[in-house]
């Protein structure tokens, strides 16, 4: 707060020059400006409504569990949340809600967003009004590359699919069969494990692509389990067709047919429950287990149950609170004032534990450098099920851009 | 010809479920000619009562699936004597802006009290092994329901066209003057048929929800497969239903095994061409 006041004054005998019927007016008008900019604006996108709107809500907690965490205040300045809805993926109206949120918010800071169209969408906007924006979800590589004002505290489908190829072929599987969904992110999962796959002397007998308006997944595990593939990776938007998918992968045998399921966020903590034990003993590789056995992960957790107890810990809860660490970061270096360069010098510095491991941000792309886990669910305490990490793989950059 | 037998197999079981699902709106959209879009509104209500009553009040699953489906009837009675009814003589638009209104109350309502996490109905041990069919596993409970929609389609054949109550409901939806001047209950007549179609409905979510899982946006999201279903059957033909039903998800099914990039082109194109072929459904002959 202190470091507020020279404005203030400087304002004050501005104005104390030409004290006359107007100065009252605007005596009261620089007060009204300096008392605000005792404030940090963070502008947050993400769905709060619609079918995606538990996105806004684990948001949300991750946010503002990390607030509460710094004593509701951070690097001494107050901050003040401005909550919009991305709703679905609508890349023309999350521009508008951007621009309205430097323009008329008058936003330090901006973060969230779920899909990555509206996070591309928001490039012009940050790149013209120098805004730092952190990006606690969209997982597309190239995003990062189109400002120099984005940073990312997710990952990227190639940051998760190298690992599960190189997994692969240290099992020594020789044919791998590849099945994703059938719209970009599906496709950019299946090209990464293919390129990395092959690279490492293994083969895809067969790439296929899922409708994405599959209900009936019973085809698709029947074509997988006659290809004689020795293990299948897997990507699926979460909800209904990833439960179908796990669902027709272990009614049609493909378990007992000895077939290993490699997947992703498959085995998210959003659906995990609801899999029930069919899920036991499937294998993913992914950044963040809410079940992770550390001291940062302890705090995290116990910080957002207190902030939220229906909150479920998982991905989008961790991306939101690393973001708002980086958010926090760049607070303390500018001051509370308003420098993007400043703070985006700051934030490519930094080196940090996270709930999810040891993390750092890359300077170059500006995306999370994190640990890659391979993980088992399990049935963890009080029976319910939890994603097992069992193996590292250290430090990850994101390898769509990283080659 | 193992390609060909899981084809089949598999096209069989999802056309199955397709029919189940679409049978009440058969009733209530084909015979009582109201747009009744709030069907999957219905569907989800079945579906998560005996999600609620299995899963969280620990009853058996036959016990829960036939309470959760008489329950979703008397919910669709009651909806049909205190507001549908008003809704016969007005305008299709208005019927559809009034059922798709209804769908999102359900929608909303369904996210308050259960989340949108997809709800799970948990089955009985019988009905979750695979049951060896000699060339290959199905699990059990798509023979049940395969079974179910057999069961169905042979009661309501029955019902409409041999009982009473079926003659009742033909003359009342025909002309419901004179069906009335002939001393037929034309009241209760609707609002039992409308009941048992919600509760046909409710089946079809419960028997469904292997295949397209209970999630507030449920009645939206499956709204279009069901209603293809019913315009491809013909209006009001429950056996047209169970043939377009079965054909349509045979020819998705073979789809996904042959074709799978094409997405879903060949339902649709499917759907296309049966509508031009026969406008009226799939066992109505064109009339000159």
């Amino acid at each position: 707060m202190s470091g507020r006041f020279p404005n203030f004054n400087e304002q004050e005998t501005r104005m104390g020059k030409k004290m006359n019927w107007l100065g009252a007016a605007l005596l009261a008008v620089g007060m009204v400006g300096a008392a605000q900019a005792q404030t940090v604006k963070v502008g947050i996108i993400a769905p709060f409504s619609g079918p995606f709107a538990h996105y806004g809500t684990l948001f949300r907690a991750g946010a503002e569990a990390y607030v509460a965490s710094q004593g509701g205040k951070i690097a001494g300045q107050n901050i003040e949340f401005v909550w919009r809805d991305e709703g679905g993926p609508n890349p023309a109206n999350t521009r508008t809600l951007a621009q309205e949120l430097v323009v008329k918010d008058k936003v330090d800071y901006i973060g969230g967003i779920v899909f990555s169209p509206n996070a591309s969408a928001v490039a012009p906007v940050i790149q013209e009004s120098k805004t730092p924006m952190v990006i606690f979800n969209a997982a597309t590589s190239d995003i990062t590359t189109k400002s120099d004002y984005y940073i990312r505290t997710s990952y990227t489908l190639w940051q998760v699919t190298v690992p599960a190829a190189q997994h692969a072929a240290k099992k020594g599987y020789k044919r791998v069969v590849t099945a994703v969904s059938d719209y970009a992110p599906g496709i950019d999962a299946e090209t990464a494990f293919k390129a990395e796959f092959s690279k490492l002397g293994g083969q895809v007998t067969e790439s296929i692509r899922m409708p994405v308006r599959t209900t009936d997944f019973a085809p698709f595990a029947q074509r997988i389990k006659a290809s004689g593939a020795q293990a299948v990776y897997v990507f699926l938007p979460g909800g209904p067709p990833n439960l179908g998918f796990v669902k027709a992968y272990q009614e049609n045998g493909l378990r007992q047919a000895g077939i290993e399921f490699l997947g992703t966020a498959e085995t998210d903590e959003f659906d995990l429950q609801k899999f029930g034990d069919s899920a036991l003993g499937l294998t993913t590789l992914f950044h963040y287990s809410g079940a992770r056995d550390s001291a940062a992960n302890k705090a995290f957790v116990a910080a957002v149950n207190k902030q939220n107890k229906e909150a479920v810990i998982n991905y989008a809860t961790v991306g939101a609170w690393d973001g708002m660490y980086v958010i926090h970061k760049m607070i303390e270096a500018t001051g509370g004032k308003r420098d993007g360069d400043k703070a985006m010098a700051a934030a490519k510095t930094l080196k940090w534990e996270s709930p999810r491991g040891p993390v750092a941000i890359d300077p170059n792309t500006r995306h999370i450098t994190q640990n890659v886990y391979l993980r088992v669910v399990e049935k963890g305490a009080g029976g319910l099920l939890i994603n097992k990490e069992v193996q590292t793989f250290p430090a990850q950059v994101d390898h769509g851009l990283v080659k | 010809v193992t390609l060909l037998a899981n084809i089949l197999i598999d096209g069989i079981a999802y056309g199955m479920v397709l029919f189940i699902i679409a049978v009440g709106l058969s009733v209530t959209l084909g015979l009582m000619r109201f747009v009744n879009l709030a069907h999957g509104a219905f569907a989800m209500t079945g579906g998560y009562l005996a999600a609620w009553l299995v899963g969280e009040q620990g009853w058996p699953f036959a016990w829960g699936l036939l309470a959760a489906v008489v329950l979703t009837g008397l919910l669709g009675m009651l909806l049909e004597a205190l507001v549908l009814r008003r809704l016969y003589r007005r305008s299709e638009l208005e019927q559809v802006l009034f059922t798709i209104g209804l769908t999102f109350l359900f929608v909303a309502t369904a996210n308050l009290l259960a989340g949108p996490e997809v709800q799970l109905i948990p089955l009985p041990g019988w009905l979750k092994t695979p049951v060896d069919l000699g060339i290959r596993t199905l699990p059990a409970q798509r023979l049940l329901v395969i079974a179910a929609g057999l069961a169905v389609l042979l009661l309501s054949a029955w019902v409409l066209g041999r009982s009473r109550f079926g003659i009742w409901l033909r003359a009342t939806v025909d002309n419901t003057g004179t069906a009335a001047s002939l001393g037929i209950p034309v009241q209760w007549v609707y609002a039992l048929t409308f009941g048992v179609g919600a509760a046909l409905a409710g089946l079809g979510g419960i028997l469904g929800a292997e295949l397209m899982p209970l999630e507030p946006y449920y009645p939206i999201k499956y709204l279009v497969l069901v209603l293809v279903v019913v315009a491809v059957g013909g209006m009001g033909s429950i056996t047209g239903s169970a043939v377009a039903a079965l054909a349509l998800g045979t020819i998705e099914t073979a789809s996904k095994y042959l074709a799978s990039d094409w997405g879903s082109l060949f339902f649709f194109l499917s759907m296309a061409l049966f509508l031009a072929w026969r406008p009226q459904g799939l066992l109505v002959a064109r009339r000159a």
